[in-house]
């Protein structure tokens, strides 16, 4: 068993691509996440699991640059995010798709993707990232002049990420993308994102159905009320009957 | 379901050409509007015989056309605001009383301290105090110097969510009319003459550029007469080449990546600001130029007025502009066109008028008038009620809000994926 409860922030070789260092995070005087330290590397999939309210979207927020850290700091590419605007964060890499998917509902699928692409100005690279992402989410194609707002969950949820994507992002931070999906959507969301991290994009995923994350994620953080209480590879840790059950609700 | 069409993908780019052509056409009906109604007033009327022309003298005197057009370019502008950017603005007036004064203070012999006069392109007669600008330029200078205070007032608020921005705004346009009011005496110099306002503003030259004389010697030559304050048509003339520019504007900066980052705003902030909106600086953007209409629509109000008072820039006139917004449908300019001019139109001249024919046909002493606000608070909430997304409203609203949502349960029944 790989994954210890008091390991170091990083067990993993080489510098990180996101370094969360030691963060907290309030809303008012409510401490969400308290001393949360956690790596990506470039090419993985990272999960945070964890319960409803741990603070995961909230750290993912955060990351975004729409809640500002108390203490702490968050880097990417070893240059500091903490104290940058939203778009600041975009431009430098980093697209979010949010919780609850919050596409834009009265503009069609084709103008969701252009606002996914809003920063950028390569005629050709937006292009090509649109047919990437069409390809990714075949039945964005057919709905491609529909309101978004007209579509069914599993239709938004890929648009959702379809259009973080269009920031050609090298980090794409997902929040609970299988969220209100059926099983089988589940399924074909969690296959895609394997295939994104596959094309180069690396991905941190936070999710509650923490056993079809931890399925395709290669490293796994697991928050709860805010404090991080497990982090390590992830295929080891969904076959640790003891973990599941006691952190995984398994 | 699961068929691929190519074809929708292909022809998705030829969208933004599509809404050009329609632009195109939408352009074309205003410019025959326009011209349809200038060759009314100027070559139709006088021949159409005196019963003819006291119905359109008592229902639609080409004054009531003008001062339409006053409230379609406000109008136009709060729907930046309101309509693209999704900010609620309810002191609008502030702008259009700040665009006014801008018009008295440039265009009139008010500041008398400058004995000579100070002129520039004016059709002001000559050897006059005070300061005569070119009734173009002090447009254009109206419009800065009220998108600079919108980006003031904005600048520190728009962090502000929806409703605590509504308070502030309603304090701004509570504050700028008293501002005016009580200028009279700022340390013994009188910036606003107080209640007693800015009357007469000069005549205003019907060339865009140019004063209406050329001097040539001691001869002065005549190119064109300069309109005095009751020359209606040629003000008509004016009042809708500003009202088409502030059309033309509004359409073009929708298309532009600034229309995108407003819509995009207005549907999700947070979703926004995910796609990398830069969301202070778009709305700071959006009050500019909402503020830069304002302004224009205050000098024409005052040009259509010849003079300005503070008591006519009052917190009503805030909520009629966003009636009209609400009621021609937020977001489409056109629509909006459509409530100002109804709106307009049924405030200054509709109501009194159906008022004194009600009162003649049935004997009685209503004073219609003065109901006028009970009927833009029915009309508000019958809108609100009945039809929320405005009489025309934008396809993209009127689209979602016709389709049925698909939920989750049909797309299992379909077993597709």
């Amino acid at each position: 068993m790989t994954a210890t409860e008091s390991s170091p922030a990083s067990t993993r070789p080489g510098e990180p691509m996101l370094s969360v260092d030691d963060i907290a995070l309030y809303y008012g005087n409510i401490a969400a996440v308290k001393g949360l330290s956690m790596r990506v590397h470039k090419g993985e999939i990272v999960t945070l699991i964890g319960s409803n309210g741990a603070g995961k979207s909230t750290t993912l927020r955060a990351i975004s640059g729409l809640i500002k850290p108390r203490a702490g700091s968050i880097s990417f590419n070893g240059e500091r995010l903490t104290g940058k605007q939203g778009h600041e964060i975009v431009k430098a890499g980093i697209c979010q798709s949010p919780e609850g998917r919050r596409i834009f509902p009265r503009m069609t699928v084709s103008e969701n993707l252009d606002l996914g692409a809003f920063l950028r100005n390569d005629k050709e690279g937006i292009a090509a990232d649109r047919a990437r992402v069409l390809e990714l989410f075949p039945r964005l194609a057919d709905r491609i002049s529909q309101k978004a707002g007209t579509m069914s969950g599993g239709e938004q949820q890929m648009l959702a990420v379809a259009r973080a994507l269009m920031g050609s992002p090298q980090l794409l931070l997902l929040d609970e993308p299988s969220m209100g999906l059926a099983p089988v959507l589940v399924d074909l969301i969690f296959d895609t994102i394997e295939t994104i991290r596959d094309q180069g994009t690396t991905v941190l995923v936070v999710e509650q159905n923490a056993l079809a994350a931890l399925r395709i994620a290669d490293y796994a953080y697991v928050l709860e009320s805010g404090s991080l209480k497990l982090e390590g590879p992830a295929a080891p840790m969904a076959e640790d009957d003891e973990i599941v059950r006691a952190y995984l609700g398994g | 379901m699961a068929l691929s069409t190519p074809e929708a993908v292909e022809t998705a780019p030829a969208k933004s050409d599509i809404a050009a052509s329609h632009t195109r056409r939408w352009a074309l009906w205003f410019a025959a509007i326009a011209v349809f109604v200038w060759v009314f007033y100027t070559f139709a009327l006088p021949n159409l015989g005196s019963s003819g022309q006291t119905i359109v003298r008592e229902w639609m005197p080409l004054g009531s056309v003008n001062e339409a057009l006053v409230w379609v370019i406000c109008a136009v502008g709060l729907n930046i605001v309101v309509g693209y950017a999704g900010l609620l603005d309810l002191g609008f007036v502030a702008f259009w009383a700040i665009g006014g004064y801008t018009a008295g203070w440039f265009m009139s012999n008010f500041f008398n301290q400058i004995s000579n006069g100070f002129y520039f392109l004016s059709a002001a007669p000559p050897n006059q105090p005070g300061i005569h600008l070119n009734v173009w330029l002090v447009l254009g200078l109206a419009g800065l110097i009220c998108a600079g205070a919108g980006i003031i007032i904005g600048a520190p608020t728009l962090r502000l969510k929806s409703d605590y921005l509504a308070l502030v705004t309603l304090g701004f346009g509570e504050i700028i009319p008293q501002v005016f009011l009580n200028g009279a005496d700022i340390r013994g110099f009188n910036l606003t003459n107080g209640a007693l306002g800015i009357s007469p503003l000069d005549n205003v030259s019907p060339l865009p550029f140019g004063p209406s004389t050329i001097a040539i010697g001691d001869a002065s030559i005549a190119i064109s007469k300069p309109l005095g304050p009751f020359d209606t048509t040629a003000k008509y003339v004016m009042f809708v080449l500003v009202a088409a520019f502030a059309v033309f504007v509004s359409l073009r900066i929708r298309e532009g990546r600034l229309g995108r980052a407003w819509l995009a705003i207005r549907e999700d902030e947070l979703a926004a600001s995910m796609m990398g909106v830069p969301l202070m600086r778009s709305k700071l953007a959006a009050y500019a130029v909402g503020a830069f209409m304002g302004g224009l629509g205050g000098v024409v109000y005052a040009v259509h007025n010849n003079s300005v008072f503070p008591d006519r820039f009052n917190f009503a006139i805030s909520i009629i502009l966003l009636a009209m917004v609400v009621l021609g449908g937020m977001g489409n300019v056109w629509g909006v066109i459509v409530g100002a001019l109804v709106l307009a139109w049924f405030n200054s001249t509709g109501l009194p008028q159906f008022g004194d024919s009600f009162n003649q046909q049935f004997g009685t002493d209503i004073n219609f008038p003065s109901y006028n606000y009970l009927f833009f608070g029915s009309i508000l909430v019958l809108m609100m009620l009945f039809r929320r997304e405005g009489l025309f409203p934008e396809t993209r609203t009127r689209q979602v809000l016709q389709e049925a949502e698909r939920s989750d349960a049909e797309e299992l029944d379909g077993g597709e994926v």
